[in-house]
């Protein structure tokens, strides 16, 4: 019988989700109509309710990463959730940094009258982009999951370091971008506009955590599943010991069993290990495969 | 270690001397390159030499990722990298030798380049000290980002199409500061050439002090 008790991973993701749909509207609302037009920018200021804010989660996004790879290589501190939180940071700031360009490039044309221009910050972030692209591919690319997370976590302190030079471009370079809009003590906007700035940090910082955190749980749900898999293969494989004769029968009648895979799959159900999922025929296949392969060596 | 460094550098370099790869496929290709730019730009004479430092190095990049993928490639055969993981050398002298045998190589191909700007674009060459600096800390830095991201895609099966989407953003602040550079020296821009060196300088040491560090990971986990 199934339990109608909620997981506490999934009221966290619920509440994150449903609080950043909620600070999502307000900072709609407020800057679309509460907050008033600039005075030199007009309407375009606007988008200083998403622009920045997006770009502050990328950078965050490729920092949690940063910092996760640090300590996956850290040897006393070496465990797979590191690795799990490093892709869940990079991927989730992949898609950050693209909508900052994208939200920048909109900005720009309004400002500058062009999408791009060959600016410092704006070529580092282009960069930056690049770079997670190549991350991301590296990680999809490297079978053996301990190798995939050392590898990475050395790329990732890469990117790592061109998102502090990204950060401090506007500084470091003659650039057409502006500078930081809200220097302590002295911030360049006031009143609804420093409000509705604020807000929008507020609204894409637990839009980014509730990311992060389903990324993270994914990443979780198909180690349990390649674990689930491997185990499956090695049982089935086993099992088969005693009569090879019987087994190429087997395989010559069921070329794609359905193999039931305890713990995977099947929604929600597999991330509490409760659930059954099925194993397409492509692992049992695989393995009947091998076994008629060897019957001439023996 | 630098003993390592000097074993493996003299053996790639051996190998270069006698397949003749750099000399037949790498040299050709680089000038093939800057004559593809030169369609591109439509034989227009004053743009090209415009834009001639940063075609230089597009082409030295271009080269680059061949000449490392080679330099790797040698020893992905006949589990040669396998016989250097189990033999007595320092991770760190190999990751140097290595890079010290794909830098020199990169020099000759820079210097067939510059042959080649000259005749193309009909560019002039002056500041030959700032050329010379920033061509050599260039190369030196291009090979040792390649030879840390040619090991981490040596194993894998992508590695062709990988190593470029890997190295290239890395390589992007070599290819600007050492554009900058030259563009400073042949009287093309106002900015301070020795300037835009340091700045290579400085991601140079970063490529080859990562590349000491963590050779003997990479090659461990690949």
């Amino acid at each position: 019988m199934r339990s109608s008790r909620v997981p506490s991973h999934a009221l966290l993701s619920r509440a994150l989700g449903w609080s950043a749909l909620a600070a999502l509207a307000v900072d709609a609302w407020w800057g679309l109509w509460v907050s008033p037009p600039d005075v030199v920018q007009g309407q375009f200021v606007r988008m200083l309710y998403v622009h920045p804010a997006v770009a502050t989660m990328c950078y965050a996004g490729f920092g949690l990463c940063a910092v996760a790879s640090i300590a996956w290589l850290w040897p006393r501190l070496r465990s797979p959730r590191w690795d799990r939180l490093a892709v869940a940071g990079a991927e989730v700031g992949a898609v950050f940094c693209a909508a900052t360009l994208i939200t920048g490039s909109i900005w720009g044309r309004a400002s500058w009258g062009v999408w791009w221009t060959w600016d410092a910050r704006l070529t580092l972030t282009a960069i930056l982009f690049a770079l997670s692209l190549g991350y991301l591919a590296l990680r999809r690319a490297i079978a053996t999951p301990s190798a995939r997370a050392t590898v990475s976590s050395m790329v990732a302190l890469l990117m790592a370091l061109t998102v502090v030079v990204d950060h401090y471009a506007t500084d470091w370079f003659v650039t057409l971008h502006q500078g930081e809009t809200l220097p302590v003590p002295s911030p360049t906007v006031h009143g609804w506009q420093l409000a509705t700035m604020l807000e929008s940090f507020v609204a894409f910082g637990l839009l980014f955590a509730w990311l992060v955190v389903h990324r993270y749980r994914m990443e979780t749900l198909e180690e349990r599943y390649d674990a689930g898999a491997y185990t499956l293969a090695l049982r089935s494989r086993r099992s088969e010991g005693g009569s090879v004769a019987a087994g190429l029968t087997v395989a010559a009648k069921h070329t794609t069993p359905a193999v039931v895979l305890p713990g995977a799959g099947a929604g929600a159900g597999a991330g509490t290990g409760t659930g059954t999922g099925t194993l397409g025929g492509a692992a049992a296949s695989s393995v009947s495969a091998q076994r008629t392969v060897e019957v001439p060596a023996r | 270690m630098w003993r390592d460094a000097w074993v493996i550098a003299g053996k790639d370099l051996r190998i270069e001397a006698r397949s003749k790869v750099a000399l037949n496929q790498l040299g050709p290709y680089a000038i093939v390159v800057l004559l593809i730019f030169g369609f591109a730009f439509d034989q227009d004479r004053p743009l090209l030499t415009q834009a001639a430092p940063g075609l230089f190095w597009v082409g030295v990049v271009f080269s680059g990722v061949l000449a490392v993928q080679r330099s790797l490639g040698i020893e992905s055969a006949d589990g040669a990298l396998d016989n250097l993981r189990l033999s007595r050398l320092e991770p760190a002298g190999i990751f140097l030798g290595k890079t010290v045998a794909v830098a020199l190589q990169l020099v000759v191909l820079e210097l067939l380049l510059a042959f080649g700007v000259v005749v193309l674009f009909h560019s002039e060459l002056a500041g030959a000290g700032l050329l010379l600096a920033s061509g050599l800390v260039s190369a030196l830095g291009v090979a040792a980002a390649g030879v840390a991201y040619a090991t981490v895609s040596s194993g894998l099966r992508a590695r062709e199409t990988l190593l470029p989407l890997l190295l290239v953003p890395v390589l992007a602040p070599i290819v600007l500061s050492a554009t900058e550079a030259w563009r400073s020296a042949l009287g093309l821009s106002a900015a301070d050439g020795w300037r835009w060196l340091g700045l290579l300088s400085c991601f140079t040491a970063i490529y080859v002090a990562g590349g000491v560090v963590c050779f003997g990971s990479l090659m461990e986990e690949t």
